[in-house]
């Protein structure tokens, strides 16, 4: 991919950092209110984007939009599945809930200079590492 | 009251993250943040002996891209679109965290007692951080996405594999934060 190609993408990113770290949604103390029930705030923001979202999304599809390159937009469907989305989640929920960062935050807290952070990133690789390696075994 | 160096305002940062999304669909790619991980992994070298990492990690350079520029949107949130006014918690939050020897953010994004330098200098925080690494990790590619990609991307067109994801993000979450957390801290 050629270098310019890329720059549009480091823009998406830029923007998507600062308005993560901006809303707070990076912040540790925002995601322990959100899981208290104690502010709106975090709710807010997903409910927005999602309706934001739906929005796009249904306009895509009914006005068969086309890409930047000119082709028709498809947007894949998830796979079917029950146990890999409930015990997945259920141990991402944990994670989150513990340290307080999904991934998009991990890397935006990098930015943000919060030590820490690296510590999680190693253990985020870790267990990306030992979903591969146990794969097969575990029910999906 | 609202500004431009303090808190965004939920419908703002909503309204544009839902933008996010729609523009790398635009750009022919998706909206994943989780993903990201799995490719690191593959330029470390995992897919020699992993099959789920054997993939040309080229074809993710854009998303790469994404991540990086992501670092640089949380230093220059931080360091020139900041004046330290943020994250005005719930008073009653405030007091919950107290009791958990848990410090009020004064403006911090996240408690010096769990990222901080002095803290990370311990084996109990730099088990909890690695821990809480090793469940996101492994749970968002177990679930095939996190937030971004099934709460985000996956709500907005109406799948329910993540609906199924999202309503276990909470399972976890809620049980972490109420249980859990007060007998870890």
């Amino acid at each position: 991919m050629k270098f310019f190609n890329l720059i549009k993408f480091v823009l998406v990113g830029f923007v998507f950092g600062i308005v993560l770290t901006k809303s707070e949604a990076v912040s540790w103390y925002r995601i322990y209110e959100m899981f208290q029930f104690q502010s709106f705030h975090m709710y807010g923001i997903i409910g927005v984007a999602v309706c934001v979202g739906t929005i796009g999304v249904q306009l895509i599809k009914r006005k068969n939009l086309k890409n930047i390159k000119g082709f028709p937009i498809e947007i894949e469907d998830k796979e079917r599945g029950f146990a890999r989305y409930v015990i997945g989640g259920t141990l991402f929920g944990l994670g989150w809930g513990l340290v307080g960062s999904c991934p998009g935050p991990i890397f935006i807290l990098l930015g943000a200079g919060f030590y820490g952070i690296v510590i999680v990133l190693a253990g985020a690789l870790l267990g990306t590492y030992l979903y591969g390696v146990f794969k097969n075994k575990l029910p999906h | 009251m609202y500004s431009f160096y303090g808190t965004w305002p939920w419908y703002i940062s909503g309204f544009l993250i839902g933008a996010v999304m729609l523009t790398l669909i635009f750009f022919g790619k998706s909206f994943g943040m989780s993903s990201n991980l799995r490719t690191l992994c593959t330029i470390a070298g995992a897919g020699k002996n992993v099959d789920f990492f054997k993939f040309d990690w080229r074809e993710q350079k854009w998303n790469l891209a994404v991540v990086f520029g992501a670092i640089l949107g949380g230093f220059v949130a931080v360091h020139f679109l900041s004046d330290g006014s943020g994250v005005q918690l719930n008073p009653k939050t405030i007091e919950q965290l107290a009791a958990m020897n848990i410090e009020a953010p004064n403006g911090k994004l996240g408690p010096d007692s769990l990222f901080g330098w002095e803290a990370i200098k311990t084996p109990k925080t730099i088990l909890i951080l690695f821990f809480g690494g090793l469940l996101i990790g492994f749970g968002t590619r177990y679930a095939g996405g996190c937030t971004s990609g099934h709460a985000i991307s996956g709500l907005s067109n109406f799948q329910k594999p993540s609906l199924i994801a999202v309503i276990g993000f909470f399972i976890g979450g809620l049980i972490m934060a109420h249980f859990l957390l007060p007998l870890i801290f």
